[in-house]
This record gives structure tokens, sequence and C-alpha cells, in this order.
């Protein structure tokens, strides 16, 4: 007993700052989805010409908190014939796993929680793809058809879409040649070129795989509400529901926060060492400005009391983030602190507009049939994946025997990239032709389509 | 002793549900613990500061047991599966194999102490500091030193592959 109690002060010791990081994360994230959920709640009202939620807050800012609300204290229904001890692990699997891979993102070169960690970006990648684990156990223990189902078909999906996405993350690492993720936005910093520009192709496969992945539209078929009912949460109510979305949204922040570290620079401003664009460094004070001013001018509007001065509250939050982004570049002393608070603003730029892509290809596009999806995977996305891993290679071969870098890189990446391209429409017409010679209305049974 | 203790906890969970597996009526809850005995090895990897073995352990496994799960779903009719004797009932074959486990072991233990240099091989933990980059480690041995069994596995791999590609193909 004294000796656990011994271990333990020495574990905390050591380690009470990436501990205190883990809780504030623990703590912030819910949050930090349910705004998502109300970001994605607005967006698709704007799409679809309504308003969205307006009750509660101004503009509906405490929709979230209310939701949150709401489904704690829902009515948490286990079905009879349910596997209980499976039903209550699945979802805190999922939750979990989303959670436990935060903890080796680089959010700004000042905030990691596990430090320079050598295998990085594979720790990440890995330990989402547990996730899943909470799925198929969640959809088998509910003992419903639908459940199992759904839990099927997310299982297939994941299985054939992780691979076209390891094949993208390997064309991106190419050009590194480690895989811990400082190292790696650090490697882009010296070429001063995002690898967005050098491997095109593996950013779009990478896109593609990562929506399959998450489940999201238009490749939800694992919910699909018009044929499963809610798929694989179908028997799941309140909480463990709430848990279930937690997970899903979580998972999106981790592959934002994966493409953004590997392909579009990570913490690194636009331009980062181009030195006459350095007034870019006021862009993010500008930016939280105009958002307090907005804020301001839409206050008299607001129709009662409390929500003008939640109003005023939101507008004040806002232009204190902006001072505290403006005042590295400005104060001398306060110098140091620039590159972990600019970056930290740079990084979740650049995730949410990831996020934001994935929410308009959710209200734009139909969903997949489930046989189209696989096609896509399969005959589509993971030759068009090797092929560019084999090219990338050819051509960082023929980059170290000309001697290139930096943007000198592009001369031999872009004839990669228009290869790849042209086979990829090679493959397309080749399926086109396998489309007239087959059946098209032959059924079609992979797994449960 | 933050070693120790941790070094207790993930082998106590790891031999602890691999004895749950076999004994578990229910083939999902097998494999179940089969994912947890799995994850108490990554854990023990990692605190050999193995972290490349860890992350690969977990992202071959999470692919496997997923593939795993969906056949005991698609393939075993569960509520038949829990009449049907659970157990071959080939005792004396197993107690043989027993035996000779633990006489292998036992003489491994017992001959430790009785040659100098030549029983078990105890190996000085490195610092954590010292320790070279681990995945390039495993690439160099890999892609230097072993390549050429490493590309015959790889061809015995991609057979396997194309050989069940075939099997599959439909006969049209």
């Amino acid at each position: 007993m004294n000796a656990i109690l011994q271990a333990t002060i020495e574990f905390l010791r050591h380690y009470w700052a990436p501990l205190l990081c883990g809780v504030a994360i623990v703590a912030i994230l819910p949050l930090a989805v349910g705004y998502i959920v109300l970001v994605e709640r607005k967006l698709m009202a704007d799409m679809q010409a309504r308003l969205g939620p307006m009750r509660v807050g101004p503009h509906g800012l405490l929709q979230p908190i209310a939701d949150a609300l709401k489904l704690l204290i829902k009515e948490d229904i286990i079905p009879d014939n349910a596997d209980k001890m499976i039903f209550w692990l699945a979802p805190v699997l999922s939750v979990g796993a989303g959670l436990l891979s935060i903890a080796g993102l680089a959010i700004g070169p000042a905030f990691q929680i596990a430090q320079d960690i050598n295998i990085g970006i594979l720790f990440v990648v890995g330990i989402s793809a547990m996730g899943i684990f909470g799925i198929v156990l969640g959809g088998w223990a509910s003992n419903s058809h639908y459940s199992l189902m759904g839990a099927l078909r997310s299982s297939a999906q994941l299985v054939s879409y992780e691979t076209a996405a390891g094949m993208a993350l390997v064309s991106a690492l190419l050009f590194t040649g480690t895989l811990n993720i400082k190292s790696i936005v650090e490697v882009q910093s010296n070429e001063g070129i995002w690898f967005v520009m050098l491997a095109p192709v593996a950013f779009f496969t990478y896109l593609v795989a990562s929506i399959a992945e998450t489940n999201r539209a238009p490749f939800d078929l694992p919910e699909a509400e018009s044929e499963l009912v809610a798929g694989y949460m179908t028997e799941f109510s309140g909480f463990r529901w709430s848990l279930y979305f937690l997970a899903e949204y979580t998972n999106m922040i981790v592959v934002a926060s994966v493409a953004t570290t590997l392909f579009l620079g990570g913490w690194l401003r636009p331009f980062a060492h181009v030195s006459w664009l350095n007034s870019l460094d006021f862009l993010p004070t500008l930016f939280m400005v105009v958002v307090a001013a907005y804020c301001v001018l839409r206050m008299p509007k607001q129709p009662t009391r409390v929500q003008q001065l939640f109003m005023l509250a939101v507008a004040g939050l806002c232009f204190v983030v902006a001072l505290v982004l403006l005042v590295p570049v400005v104060v001398p002393i306060a110098h140091p602190f620039y590159a972990g608070i600019h970056g930290g603003f740079w990084f979740i730029c650049k995730v949410s507009l990831y996020i934001y892509f994935f929410m308009w290809l959710r209200f734009t596009i139909p969903r997949y049939r489930f046989d189209q999806l696989m096609r896509l995977g399969w005959h589509f996305l993971i030759p068009l994946s090797i092929i560019n891993v084999l090219l990338v290679g050819v051509a960082l071969i023929a980059a170290s025997y000309l001697n290139l870098h930096g943007w000198g890189l592009l001369l031999v990446t872009t004839p990669a990239a228009v290869i790849t391209l042209i086979v990829a429409l090679l493959i397309l017409s080749a399926e086109k032709q396998r489309d007239v010679r087959h059946d098209p209305n032959a059924a079609s049974d992979f797994y449960a389509g | 002793m933050l070693d120790k203790v941790l070094f207790y906890f993930f082998a106590a969970i790891a031999v602890a549900s691999a004895a749950l597996m076999v004994t578990r009526r229910n083939v999902v809850h097998g494999a179940i613990f089969l994912i947890t005995a799995l994850l108490a090895t990554a854990g023990i990897f990692l605190q050999l500061r193995a972290e490349f073995l860890f992350i690969v352990q977990i992202i071959l496994y999470v692919g496997g047991i997923m593939v795993l799960f969906v056949f005991v779903i698609m393939l075993v009719n569960l509520d038949v599966a829990l009449q049907q004797i659970q157990f071959a009932r080939k005792k004396w074959v197993a107690l043989l194999v027993a035996l000779a486990l633990a006489a292998q072991v036992g003489l491994m233990f017992w001959s430790s102490g009785k040659m100098p240099g030549q029983g078990l091989p105890v190996l000085t933990a490195a610092a954590a500091t010292s320790l070279p980059p681990n995945s390039e480690t495993v690439a160099h041995s890999l892609f230097e030193s072993y390549l050429l069994p490493f590309e015959i596995a790889s061809v015995l791999l991609l057979v396997a592959m194309i050989g069940a590609v075939v099997m599959a193909k439909k006969r049209t």
C-alpha cells in the first residue's frame, strides 16, 4: 500500500503538467464539440435558407449548454436483451480512444501533452482507430438488426478506407523522414512550403478517406437514417447517445488536426518566412476585433435586456482575445510567447477550416449507396494512393539528384502529381467500361448493401 | 518503483484477460478479452521504451480483431454455440503438451544458475535519454541487416493476398 502511494507521488512530481493539460482537454472538449454542433446547425440552416437555433441566448449561442443539460437528464434506456456490460462499455471506449489520441497532437509549438514522442503521428492515427471498437461492440450489444447492420457497415468502411488514408500519410511522411509531430512541422518550416503543395493527390486522398473514417456525410452509411433508423446508435439514448456524438466530433477534430499537421503546415503562419509579409501577424488581432465590433453592432437588435448583455459579454471576450494576440507582436518583452499564442491561433484556424469543409460537403452532396462507397474505396482510392506513393518516391529521388529544396521541389513533384491524375482518369474510364459490360441492375452485396 | 508497479499492473491484466479469453462461453466476450490482453502487452512494450512496437501492436491488432469480430458475428450462431461443448476433450494430449512446456521453462530457470554466462540473458536497461530513435532503428534493421528475409516474407504475404482474391472472385 505504501509502495503504491510512493509511486503515485513520484508519478505526480514528474507528470503534473501533462496531467493538468489532459484534465483541461477532457473538460474543454465537450464544450468545444457543443459549439461545433451549433456552428454545423447554423451552417445547415444558412445553406437551406433558414435561421437555425435562435431561442436560447442571442442567435442561439447558449443552445449547446441547453442541449447538454437535456441529454444529461434524459431517461437512460438499456434494451432487455442487450449485452449489458458491453452496452455500457462501448460508448466509453469510443470517447476514450478519441480523447486519448488528442494527447499526441501539438496545438502550437507550446501545447502538446505527450511531448516529443518518436512515433507521433502513428500514435494519433492508431489510437483514434481504436474508436471503431466502440461502434462495432455497441452495435452488436444492442441486439437489434438495425444496430448490427450499422456496426458491420462501419467496420467494412473503416477497414477499406484506413488503407487509403495510411498510404496518403506515407506519401507525406516521405518528405519529412520522421514521425515526430513537431519535427514534421519544423521540416515544413525549413522548406518554406506546405506539403499540400508537394503532395496534392495525397491530401485529396486523405480528405476523402478521413470523411469516410469519421462516418460523415456523404459517407454516413453506418447511421443512414433513411435505411437504418440511426444505425449503431439506434438503441442508445440520453447520455450514452451523447457520448457517441462526442466521439464522432472528437474524431473529426483529430483527423482535421492530422491533416493540418501533415499537409497544411501545422501551426505555421501562411508564408511564415517571407519577411515583407510579416504584417500578416496583425491579421488574427484584426479578425477578433472585427468579430467583437460585429457583436456590438448587433447588440441593439436583441429582443431582451439579458440577451443584449450577453452579446456585449461575447464582444468583450473577443476583444480580450484580440489583445492577447496583439501583445506578443507589439511588446518586445512578451515576444517569447509569440510562437505559442499565434501558433495555437493558426492551428485552430486551419482545423476549423478543415471541419468547415466537412460540413459544407455534408449539406451539398447526397449520400452514397453502400456498393458505390466500397467501389470508390477499393477500385479508385486505394490504387490511386499506392501509385501516388510510388511516384512521390521517384520524385524525391530525382530531387536528391538535382539537389532541389523548398519551392524547387515543385519541379519534380508536379509532374508526379500530373502522372497520378492521368492514371486516375484511366482508372475511372476503365470503371466506366466495366459498368457498360456488367448489368447495372445486378444486386451487389458487400456486407449489407 | 513506478516501473515495477506499472509492469505488474500490465502483466496482471495480460495474464488475467488471457485466462478469461479461453474460458468465456460467449465468443464476442472472448474477443474483447483478447483485445485487453494484447493492449496490456502493448503497455509492456511501451514500458520497455519500444514505442514503435507498441503502436504497431495496437494498429495491427485493431484491424485484425475487427475482422475477427465481423467473422464471429457473421459466421457463428451464438445461441447454438452457447449450448455446445466448449473444449475438445483430449486430456492426455493436453497434459503432455503442458508438461513439455513446463519442463522447458523449468529447465531454463534451473540451468540459468548452473552455467555461468549461459543462463537467462539479463540485459541492463539503457537510460531513456540515450535511446536511439525507435522507428529509425527498426527501419535500419529491416531494410539493411535483414532485407532478404523481409522481402521473402513480403512476397509470401503478397502470394496469400493474390490467392485470396483469386479464390473469392466470381467465375463468370
